[in-house]
């Protein structure tokens, strides 16, 4: 119950402005649709250099929590998905838009995402020091093999092609390596000035997430979203909370399957909210009336993909492995206050854990009183065109990525990068995995070093790495989620044979 | 996707592996190393499986870059290149994001380029912008940009 004595810093007046503005800046970032979670995080950091470690985490924690929910208005209003995670939020709200009940599924929407967002906090706040506790008895070679773990679950799972995940997360870890080794001293892959200091953490998240959205808007040439914003029409919000807890089977599949979705690393939300309304609609008596402007869908889905939210961080902030990309771009966050995930976070800065967690507690209530004031100025957001989007998204990255160290240097491979995964991920390539790569590259490495150091001294590095019931437990998911991920594409592969065939 | 498109992704990425994998096996010392060639040789098998598979014909995921697309990108592309790699360092960050703004909003916006006060618009548009951004950085954050010739 440790957690308690930090409530009061969550509402010291600056945290609570964060907060404040976090939650309300996400909600009509999350409505934008192309501004994702993650690359809205990214954006952000630069924004927390100047903050303590605790209140730039309350910002970028508000923000990951309300731009996920946020994508639920312009689902609803506009039938755009503010993120991958609020499609099937699209199935049955914006239909009840379109017969006049948008408030209604707003509410709903907003009050299913704070119980789904709150339970999923609370599996956070009791899980985390647990699992951070048992983090302690792993040794420098488990510590290697659970870098490796994030980069290849992530790979494997977050990719539509095993290898190029896979691959994706080699040129990651090779990118991790770029400047100078911190042991001998010795230059590593310097091709160019600019990569004297090595990569910036910071500045590649900003250049990998959001100029491949930047270069998305342009391919779309002058395009107009086309879509028009459905007028919200008044609806007791009384109404709306007795019609939520009236549909607890909806409630609690959604809440349950997003918990479970978010602490499995690599599978993240963009499936929590599917699984959810599919799992829903299979055990409800209703089943005729989902797509028909049902509430259970919106319930289910929107329940799931914010209770998504807090189990996705319990992989990190015990392991050091993201549960989702946005995850990952936290941990750069984390990182760049000199904070390392794990028991040292418990430990050493429980005021930083604590007050972090606490706000995204404090931010789902936030996030539900405001969202539904905030909608209909959301849903009018998400109309501005796409070129006005780029053009700030473009301007934002290039002052984010400077501001990192005041250095032209980041600017550059931030612009490098992130054109560079515009292609790659053309070609079939994800930018989860390589960004995975790049963050946890240097605990992998670091480990990798002092493990065989240890090695060399006893049992030799073969027997160091790759015996003992730990050990082998870790290269066992390794290769289970590498396997599984194989056979899935495979079996997608022949039904789209076989679909191909009769066509 | 056509296969030649996927034959030059793959092909580059297999040829910075290679390259990757050279380095890491030929520079010392060798003990700084070690990592990078464990990573480098998975790399470049990986890399050389995908590269295969396209020269195959076998690489399925990945949509390419169609030609409408590349043409509706280049624009932006090209002002984005020449924004990032010359005009922020050489103009000042305020004026080149000033005149990239303005010329993007304006290649890019769906709006009728006939019409006077759509350009009214669009000027107001980036002058808030740029007036934000400089509250933001400067002020807010106290980032000191490059100013160099202009602002």
């Amino acid at each position: 119950m440790e957690f308690i004595y930090y409530f009061g810093e969550v509402f010291t007046p600056l945290s609570f402005m964060l907060l404040l503005g976090g939650t309300i800046g996400g909600l009509i970032l999350g409505a934008t649709p192309g501004l994702s979670p993650t690359m809205a995080v990214a954006l952000l950091i630069p924004f927390t250099f100047q903050l303590e470690a605790a209140q730039g985490l309350i910002l970028l924690g508000a923000a990951y929590t309300s731009t996920v929910a946020g994508g639920a208005v312009s689902a609803i209003l506009l039938k755009i998905p503010g993120a991958p995670a609020n499609i099937a939020t699209t199935l049955d709200g914006h239909t009840m838009a379109k017969q006049g009940q948008g408030a209604r599924a707003l509410q709903l929407s907003f009050l299913a995402s704070a119980v789904g967002g709150i339970f999923g906090v609370l599996l956070l706040i009791f899980l985390t020091p647990v699992l951070a506790q048992w983090a302690l008895a792993f040794g420098p070679s488990h510590l290697f093999w659970l870098a490796i773990l994030g980069v290849t679950v992530i790979g494997t799972l977050d990719s539509a092609s095993v290898v190029k995940g896979l691959l994706s997360g080699c040129i990651g870890l090779w990118l991790a390596t770029i400047g100078f080794d911190d042991i001998m001293g010795a230059q590593r892959f310097i091709f160019h000035p600019a990569l004297g200091g090595g990569i910036n953490i910071i500045a590649a998240l900003i250049g990998l997430f959001a100029i491949p959205q930047v270069l998305t808007m342009f391919a779309k040439g002058r395009h107009n979203t086309g879509a028009e914003v459905i007028e919200v029409q008044r609806h007791s919000i009384m109404a709306a909370f007795k019609e939520l807890f009236s549909r607890t089977r909806a409630l609690s599949i959604g809440t349950l399957t997003g918990s479970i979705i978010g602490l499995i690393p690599g599978v993240g939300g963009q499936i929590a909210g599917l699984v959810a309304y599919d799992q829903t609609k299979k055990f409800s008596a209703e089943k005729d009336k989902f797509g028909t402007g049902h509430s259970e869908g919106v319930i289910a889905a929107e329940s799931a993909n914010n209770a998504m939210v807090g189990p996705s961080l319990v992989p990190l902030l015990t392991l050091s492995i993201p549960g989702s990309p946005t995850a990952a771009v936290l941990l750069g966050g984390l990182l760049i206050h000199g904070i390392f995930p794990g028991s040292d976070l418990f430990d050493n800065h429980p005021d930083v854990a604590w007050t972090f967690i606490n706000s995204m507690l404090i931010g789902q209530v936030l996030m539900c009183i405001f969202g539904l004031y905030v909608a209909g100025l959301a849903a009018r957001v998400a109309q501005v065109p796409q070129s006005v989007m780029a053009a700030i998204v473009l301007a934002l990255s290039v002052f984010g990525a400077y501001s990192v160290q005041g250095s032209m240097g980041d600017v550059y491979v931030m612009a490098c990068l992130g054109i560079g995964m515009f292609f790659l991920e053309r070609f079939g390539f994800s930018a989860a995995p390589l960004v995975l790569g790049l963050i946890l590259g240097p605990i992998a490495e670091a480990n990798f070093i002092q493990g065989g150091m240890i090695a060399d001294a006893t049992v030799g590095k073969a027997s160091y790495f790759m015996t003992g019931g730990l050990n082998l437990f870790l290269i066992a998911v390794v290769l289970a989620s590498i396997a599984y991920s194989v056979w899935m594409e495979l079996r997608s592969r022949r039904y789209t044979t076989k679909e191909e065939a009769q066509a | 996707m056509n296969r030649s498109q996927h034959i030059f992704g793959s092909g580059l990425v297999f040829a910075v592996g290679l390259w990757v994998t050279w380095i890491s096996y030929t520079q010392q010392p060798a003990e700084a190393f070690l990592f990078p060639r464990l990573i480098a040789t998975v790399f470049v098998v990986l890399a050389g499986w995908t590269f295969g598979k396209a020269v195959m014909g076998l690489s399925k995921v990945g949509n390419g870059v169609t030609r409408t697309m590349f043409v509706n990108m280049l624009p932006g592309l090209i002002i984005t290149l020449v924004y990032v790699f010359w005009a922020a360092k050489t103009l000042g960050f305020y004026t080149a994001t000033t005149i990239a703004f303005f010329i993007l909003l304006s290649i890019y916006d769906p709006a009728p380029h006939s019409e006077v006060k759509i350009w009214i618009k669009r000027g107001i548009i980036t002058a808030v912008f740029v007036a934000v951004m400089y509250g933001l950085f400067a002020m807010l954050l106290n980032v000191y940009t490059p100013r160099e010739i202009l602002f």
